[in-house]
């Protein structure tokens, strides 16, 4: 028997490391990942979220499973949840949301997050979960559903938008 | 963790920063009083520098739990806490600002005793029963092994009050330092034989 994370049931016996070393450890990815699917607005409360639900889950945890699949799988849920609540929220927002100052990297290249956002969001999650993490397409799919050539497919088909929309023309 | 980029998309996500200091920091402290509200702060930590090093504090929801010195290895007693309490275990020195203060306050001679609230869950039995008599011993003062046997009410358990000694889960406060052999030698300590000159020294001057 294998859990979801192909942690095999019969591991030599591993204990969980402390939570501070898994926001060391994966919170730079995870926050790039969450920036480059959601956006920099967005971004921030997607990795709060992600890792706020992780910790609740944390003890649960089978050790050895890959930590930053399980991750980037929690993420990839907030941002779906994220998302249907806008959809939901009315037009008119009387008092905006509490924003902290945002930091230099916060205001990343913009034109790279507008052609993230042109591209149809399973090849925009595709391409960011399998380039910006160690993650194989066989575990991206496992994120995404469908199957890892279909992951492969979405994030190659992704690639090549961005380097006609982002990279044409770029002279730097 | 590496990360395989296949070389010709290198540079494509360049404006996306790899690491981002400031991000971090704000989404850290973010994620403490997320967890702290969630009650899902289960083991919080800090570091301070001391005359006898720097020390590890960590606390429960019900108190401090483990002081602990550099030579014990702070990693390993970190992942011990994971292993023993929970693996909830975060950095988050906002709360360990009281312990911090009231321990500094006692390396200055400002303190002869702590008003924490203490967790002895990392110690059972007859260990935790010394470790309580441990704190009637009075600031300045000292008790020999034998003698504190006899207070937790097992005279022949002389040795098991040196093992409840050496295994304090909080050296300082619950004040190990302070019991020493019959025949007036200083004994073994956790923090080394020198911290625990360097305690008795500041308690005998003050």
């Amino acid at each position: 028997m294998t859990s979801r994370f192909g942690q095999p049931a019969r591991a030599p016996r591993v204990t969980l490391p402390p939570f501070e070393e898994i926001v060391t450890l994966h919170g730079p990815t995870v926050l790039r990942v969450c920036r480059a699917i959601l956006g920099p607005v967005d971004a921030d409360d997607a990795w709060s979220e992600t890792f706020l639900a992780a910790l609740r889950a944390y003890p649960d945890l089978q050790p050895g499973s890959n930590v930053e699949a399980w991750l980037v799988t929690i993420a990839h849920r907030k941002a779906i949840d994220q998302r249907r609540a806008e959809a939901r929220r009315p037009i008119t927002v009387d008092v905006l949301p509490e924003r902290p100052t945002p930091s230099e990297a916060d205001s990343w290249d913009g034109d790279l997050w507008a052609a993230l956002a042109a591209l149809p969001p399973k090849q925009r999650k595709a391409v960011a979960y399998h380039y910006l993490t160690g993650m194989k397409y066989a575990e991206v799919a496992t994120v995404t559903g469908g199957s890892p050539y279909a992951a492969r497919r979405a994030a190659a088909d992704g690639i090549a938008t961005l380097r006609k929309t982002y990279l044409k023309g770029d002279t730097r | 963790m590496t990360t395989i980029h296949e070389p010709e998309v290198d540079g494509l996500f360049a404006a996306l920063p790899m690491i981002d200091e400031e991000a971090n920091r704000r989404l850290h402290s973010r994620l403490i009083r997320a967890a702290e509200q969630a009650g899902l702060l289960d083991v919080s930590y800090r570091t301070i520098d001391t005359p006898v090093g720097t020390l590890l504090l960590a606390a429960t929801e019900k108190g401090l739990v483990r002081v602990a010195y550099e030579r014990e290895g702070h990693e390993e007693i970190l992942e011990r806490l994971a292993l023993e309490i929970s693996p909830r275990v975060l950095h988050a020195p906002a709360r360990l600002d009281e312990a911090a203060k009231e321990i500094d306050e006692y390396f200055a001679g400002r303190r002869r005793g702590f008003e924490l609230p203490l967790d002895f869950s990392l110690s059972r039995g007859f260990r935790r029963m010394v470790l309580a008599h441990l704190q009637e011993i009075g600031y300045g003062t000292t008790a020999s092994y034998a003698s504190v046997a006899a207070a937790a009410g097992n005279p022949k358990a002389v040795r098991v009050v040196g093992t409840a000694c050496a295994t304090n889960p909080i050296p300082i406060v619950v004040p190990c330092h302070r019991v020493v052999r019959s025949d007036g030698s200083i004994g073994q300590y956790a923090g080394g034989v020198d911290a625990k000159k360097i305690l008795l020294t500041l308690e005998a001057a003050a």
